[in-house]
């Protein structure tokens, strides 16, 4: 564990400890599941059964059940393919790049965006799969001996690229994912009572007992996981922008699709673990580990990968123009006045505007603000979608070919059902997965845990006044030398001093005697044992408390000892003032 | 012959680390240590060897390159010239650019998994297996090391308890197997 600076925020808050940790995220798990959750999973299945039911359809009645004609023959499906896609995309970015980048915030929501990608690819399989038409036969897009002479699949062809990727990405964030996950079942299992559920995380948990050995393994297997996961997640959403980029189809022919692809991929997958996390940690009750710094975090990926998008838009109008080629010029001119305009316009507003209000710290800090951002531009993402397959082709080379496209009630089912299937698998996810990296997150909690870095609670004397560590340095014999940046809080006074500190203090809050007395321990950090140290010092009233200002409370630190700085940041005088109009 | 096992129990890594050191400076070999999260640094101070997972997992990726590039060599240019456009395939070489992604996934597909694989089974860790920690809570928030006297020979049972209870620990269990 690495001494971390104190300009850094910490990124776990309150006074935790190990216990904590794991009592904050298994509650969720042990306790009843909360009514919201049960309506919301029906609502879901709900949906996920029609959308099922025009999967069935279609699969029955052939894809001619969908909005596709001659000149559009490739629309939503693939829309929808790409958009789910990208939202795979964040999870494994998460994971992977930022493990390797050593940052430290990802351990709070990399848990929950695996999942999220994990759902989120499955949904994305979906539609190659049913667009085949005869799902049935769905294994011949792998090279497997046949019986029709040599008949291989095309090895040129980046839409056999694209079954190589997806599948090795799915399954590989899959392993990435259970990995992570096997400790932490480990976990819940030791703490179930029900023989049954014990009997099920057991099984989940696949014996795992924390040893040493195994737990060096983890470190080692996590760590060339990432490594090998990074390119590719890199690697995916090139291969799908080839599926576009390598036709000669005007507005698809550009080499700027990969990590314009890329960027956008990342950009969306961000927005959508935005939406998730902000109502998890909400609803779980995790504020204390996913909190605006995180927020803030990962909205600025957001407002990068969404500027890099925004650029790349601009290239490709400015490419259109520049090369000269009139049919690259007339589809880009198409996108943004023909009849699609609507679309291109959605587009543009969603994603390139809005992240550019990230730049202002009040807004990329405010959760609501945050919320509504994530939900615009999963729209702007799908409509870049739609505006790059559409417009491209329902306007080509051939006049007489023009042609509109007008999704089916199908096409709407099949994509609204996907969206079903997805809340149903995540809210189940929610409820019986962790949705923290408990094990992860207790690594962290001594460097970046606000009781290890400001010294209170468990975390108090952990770090010496020269900066070193309270029990040891986990470097072997180097001496571990940063300087503590923080200002001495407790001064030793001598007893004249703090006898003149107690009557200064009670001269300007007024004093008051045991009759008097209110219930300090309603202050939401006060316990007992401060409640007396309260009364010994003359404390005894919520008015007393109200008139608190910061000098005050530096007299109360003098005079206490015991919880410096903590009037002060759990604002006691608010509190009590609260309290006192009740 | 009998075997004593004394389990330590600390409630914080640091403490942890701090009595395996100075237990191993007396000499005494430290079997397991069993956590709720990877303790940093433990490994030297017990003496548990790096692991070669990362070596595996390069052989296998080098698996995987093999086979992507043996199988598309077969596919596309010995068994089946594909004659795209005019330009059949005539060797591997030529052809080379369209062949790298799949390359490319089918090395991360052996990685990934062939490691993946080898760390279930080295662990022994798969699924139903029992769990062998000696305390539910080590999967929460305690940290226990073992320590057995087969081990040990210059020590006995109670010389070993004597240096651990000198120690920061919580708890101390002996069992006899």
């Amino acid at each position: 564990m690495h001494r971390e600076s104190d300009i850094r925020l910490p990124l776990i808050l309150g006074d935790k400890t190990y216990h904590q940790i794991t009592e904050d995220v298994c509650r969720p798990i042990e306790n009843q599941a909360p009514r919201g959750w049960y309506i919301l999973i029906s609502i879901a299945a709900v949906i996920a059964l029609y959308g099922v039911g025009c999967i069935l359809y279609l699969i029955g009645e052939g894809i001619g059940t969908w909005g596709l004609n001659n000149t559009v023959d490739w629309a939503w499906d693939i829309t929808n393919f790409v958009w789910w896609v990208g939202i795979g995309h964040a999870g494994t970015l998460i994971s992977a790049v930022l493990l390797l980048f050593r940052q430290k915030w990802r351990m709070a929501v990399n848990r929950s965006a695996e999942a999220m990608t994990i759902f989120a690819v499955i949904m994305a399989a979906t539609f190659p799969g049913i667009h085949m038409g005869r799902l049935w036969v769905s294994y011949w897009v792998l090279p497997l001996p046949n019986q029709f002479g040599s008949l291989w699949v095309n090895f040129n062809s980046p839409l056999l690229w694209d079954v190589f990727a997806i599948s090795t990405y799915f399954s590989v964030s899959l392993v990435f994912w259970y990995i992570g996950l096997i400790p932490d079942f480990a976990t819940i299992r030791d703490r179930m009572t029900k023989p049954l559920t014990k009997k099920i995380y057991g099984i989940l948990s696949f014996g795992w007992s924390g040893r040493a050995k195994h737990w060096n393994r983890f470190e080692i297997v996590s760590l060339v996981l990432a490594g090998i996961a990074t390119p590719l997640v890199f690697s995916v959403h090139s291969i799908v922008s080839f599926d576009f980029a390598t036709s000669v189809i005007p507005g698809w022919h550009t080499t700027i699709f990969p990590p314009y692809f890329v960027a956008g991929a990342v950009f969306s997958g961000f927005a959508m673990v935005q939406t998730l996390m902000l109502i998890v940690r909400k609803v779980m009750k995790l504020e204390a580990y996913i909190h605006t710094k995180h927020i803030e975090y990962m909205n600025i990926v957001i407002m990068v990968t969404g500027s890099i998008v925004g650029v790349a838009y601009l290239t490709e109008l400015f490419m259109a123009w520049y090369s000269g080629v009139e049919y690259e010029s007339y589809a880009f001119l198409n996108r943004a006045t023909g009849p699609y305009w609507w679309a291109y316009a959605s587009m543009m507003t969603c994603n390139v505007i809005s992240p550019q209000l990230m730049w202002f710290k009040k807004l990329r800090t405010s959760l609501l603000f945050t919320f509504i951002i994530s939900i615009v531009v999963n729209i702007g993402m799908w409509f870049e979608r739609f505006v790059i397959i559409v417009t491209s082709l329902h306007r080509g080379h051939l006049p007489s070919t023009w042609s509109m496209f007008y999704p089916t009630w199908v096409d709407i089912g099949v994509f609204i059902g996907t969206l079903g299937i997805f809340t149903v698998l995540y809210l189940l996810y929610a409820r019986y997965f962790p949705v923290l990296a408990i094990s992860e997150v207790k690594t962290i909690l001594k460097s970046s845990g606000e009781n290890y870095k400001e010294g209170f609670g468990a975390g108090k004397g952990y770090y010496g006044a020269d900066g070193s560590h309270g029990h040891h340095d986990d470097h072997g014999n180097e001496e571990v030398s940063v300087n503590r940046i923080v200002e001495e809080k407790a001064v030793e006074l001598s007893e004249e001093a703090l006898k003149q500190n107690q009557s200064t203090l009670l001269e300007r809050v007024g004093s008051a005697n045991d009759s008097q007395a209110d219930d300090l321990k309603l202050i939401s950090g006060v316990g007992p044992v401060l409640e007396k140290t309260l009364n010994s010092v003359g404390i005894f009233t919520f008015e007393q408390v109200s008139k608190m200002q910061s000098e005050e409370y530096n007299l109360l630190d003098s005079l206490t000892k015991s919880f410096p700085g903590r009037a002060e940041r759990d604002d006691w005088s608010s509190q009590a003032k609260d309290l006192m109009n009740k | 012959m009998s075997d004593t096992i004394i389990y330590a129990m600390y409630d914080d890594d640091d403490k942890l680390v701090d009595g395996a050191k100075m237990l191993v400076s007396k000499g005494i070999h430290v079997n397991e240590v069993f956590s709720p999260m990877p303790i940093h640094g433990i490994d030297d101070v017990i003496g548990v060897r790096h692991t070669r997972l990362g070596i595996a997992a390069f052989l296998y990726g080098l698996t995987g390159l093999m086979l992507a590039t043996l199988g598309m060599k077969y596919f596309m240019i010995d068994d089946w010239m594909m004659n795209i456009g005019g330009k059949p395939s005539f060797s591997y070489l030529e052809n080379l650019p369209a062949f790298i992604p799949i390359t490319f996934e089918f090395t991360v597909l052996c990685a990934a998994h062939g490691m993946a694989i080898t760390y279930f089974l080295r662990n022994g860790t798969l699924p139903g297996m029992p769990a062998t920690n000696p305390d539910p809570r080590t999967t929460d928030d305690r940290f226990v090391m073992e320590i057995r006297t087969s081990e040990n020979s210059k020590y006995s049972a109670s010389d070993i308890q004597a240096l651990v209870r000198s120690t920061d620990f919580v708890e101390l269990d002996e069992k006899t197997v």
